[in-house]
């Protein structure tokens, strides 16, 4: 059966290609430092789970002290002129190969749960979707003649931009585990039934909405602020106190708390990330762009809870 | 209480502008040791969960068909395209995307887009080329803010389509955590309340991509 580890397989690979394409870039001062960051993400990537606990925690301090210390960018675009050439010649048959990776992830992703005997459904976008970049290379290399270096050698040059960055999310996920072990959740939750305003339902419903938005912002993730909340004004005040319909509540609740996804660095693989993808000089580039559609949001949520949940 | 020092020391080191992959690690440590764990017990749990967590990185395999694309032509023709497409604005673009996104997003399709599969290669470029013909002379901020928007938008349709779906994992968790208080709720009576917002989102952000609209239409005016 075809799992996910098919897929971290796949992705160590690429990741190798990077670090080996890398490490004798002379357009890159840091070079070496470069490939064995991206060298250790393909160790991870194919052997994460025969390292143990410990040994995943060391290549995690190994990855944080080559990105600590500064990684480089190497060079390899392709002069404007060449490019000008090539797109006339080419053609909208870029824009093709371009739309081969969407669409087998949606047809895959639809297909694959028909056949649970071949493809472990519960992950079949992400094999879909690292189908479509197979399909996607080798049509794509065949069509612009390209040998099989020019796309890792691409790549590598769009992995360099992204940098340490790449591996933010994951980073803040696992550090999400760690809040979870250490009870970071429950201590915030006390400090909120404290400081929230009795006897007052549209205070509480602010503090609810409000709540959720900031504490998103410091987590990064509404998943993680959801519980908390809920578990500290939700339930208590909202739904059993002032008998608001749960289902109002927690679903526009948890929208809430989407808005301060919007606004927060923490949430890096939907804010920091795309900013250095797109080579945006200001990092937060994007989180500024989303402060205008976060806030109205926001306080359209509170006023939706408010007004639906309590007839 | 001590475990919120975590909380501090990640809002200290992003302020201060420390590797915010150090100030993650060092917040690892504060909340560990704070919580009563030595430090390898952190190491080791951080590192499970670090392994657990592989699947959120996976997505730069899509890398190497960007570059490949990129190299040939991609974003020329992108803007080649668009150049010849009489009334498509970067506000109208966007607005169709947005539409995309959510639609997409409500049927439980939420990784067949996104910032490397669609926004780098596609959506970024288009929106750029579209803003170029639009003002005549786009200024570097103009062209940072067209970018900044089209990754923006993409996050807008993602966040405020995905959760009408039934199996996303946001209603499962109000599903899962309402169960434990003896309130059980099928997802369908979740997810209806999610398309106010959706509709308040498509119509916040669509009217400033209009206004974006109306401040980059220079060169048409006499």
């Amino acid at each position: 059966m075809i799992t996910l580890h098919w897929v971290y397989a796949l992705a160590g690979a690429i990741f190798a290609a990077f670090a080996l394409l890398g490490v004798n870039d002379t357009s890159n001062p840091r070079a070496r430092r470069t490939a064995a960051f991206w060298a250790l993400l393909a160790l991870s990537m194919w052997a994460g789970d025969s390292l143990g606990d410990l040994g995943n925690g060391v290549l995690v301090l190994g990855l944080v002290a080559l990105a600590a210390s500064g990684l480089g960018r190497g060079g390899g675009m392709v002069p404007d002129r060449v490019r000008q050439e090539r797109a006339g010649r080419f053609g909208n048959g870029l824009f093709a190969i371009a739309l081969v990776i969407p669409a087998t992830a949606l047809v895959g992703t639809l297909l694959f749960k028909g056949v649970p005997t071949w493809v472990d459904g519960k992950q079949a976008t992400l094999i879909a979707l690292a189908l479509g970049v197979v399909i996607a290379l080798m049509a794509g290399c065949l069509w612009l003649r390209a040998g099989p270096i020019v796309p890792m050698q691409q790549g590598r040059r769009l992995m360099d931009q992204v940098g340490w960055a790449a591996i933010l999310p994951q980073m803040l996920a696992s550090l999400g585990a760690v809040f979870a072990l250490a009870g970071v959740g429950d201590a915030v939750g006390g400090l909120v039934s404290q400081a929230i305003p009795q006897g007052s339902l549209l205070g509480a419903v602010i503090a609810y909405g409000l709540g959720m938005a900031l504490f998103t912002i410091v987590m990064g993730n509404a998943f993680a602020a959801f519980p908390v909340m809920t578990a500290a004004i939700g339930i208590p005040l909202l739904i059993r106190t002032y008998h608001g319909d749960p289902a109002i509540v927690c679903a526009i609740g948890m929208l809430a708390g989407f808005c301060g996804t919007l606004l927060t660095p923490m949430a890096a693989n939907f804010n920091l990330v795309p900013a250095a993808l797109l080579e945006l000089k200001d990092k937060h580039g994007v989180i500024r762009q989303q402060v205008g559609t976060a806030l109205p949001l926001l306080a359209v949520n509170i006023a939706l809870i408010y007004c639906l949940a309590f007839p | 209480m001590w475990v919120l020092l975590g909380i501090a020391v990640i809002v200290a080191g992003f302020v201060l502008r420390f590797n915010p992959l150090l100030v993650i690690l060092a917040s690892a440590v504060v909340t560990g040791i704070a919580a009563g764990l030595d430090p390898l017990a952190i190491l080791a749990a951080f590192g499970k969960a670090f392994n657990e967590a592989r699947y959120v990185s996976i997505i730069w395999i899509v890398l190497p068909v960007v570059g490949l694309l990129e190299a040939h032509g991609l974003q020329e023709r992108a803007r080649g395209l668009i150049g010849r497409m009489r009334g498509a604005t970067v506000g109208r673009f966007l607005i169709f995307y947005l539409l995309a996104r959510q639609g997409l997003a409500a049927v439980g399709l939420t990784s067949v887009a996104g910032h490397a599969q669609t926004v780098r290669p596609l959506v970024a470029p288009i929106a750029e080329a579209a803003a170029e013909r639009q003002s005549g002379d786009l200024d570097d901020a103009e062209r940072e803010q067209v970018k900044a928007m089209a990754a923006a938008t993409d996050n807008v349709g993602l966040f405020f389509g995905e959760d009408i779906f039934l199996a996303i994992g946001s209603i499962l968790l109000i599903k899962g955590l309402l169960e434990q208080y003896g309130i059980s709720l099928e997802p369908l009576q979740l997810s209806v309340w999610a398309i106010p917002t959706a509709i308040a989102a498509l119509l916040i952000h669509g009217f400033r991509l209009w206004r974006l609209d109306r401040r980059l239409n220079r060169a048409e005016r006499p």
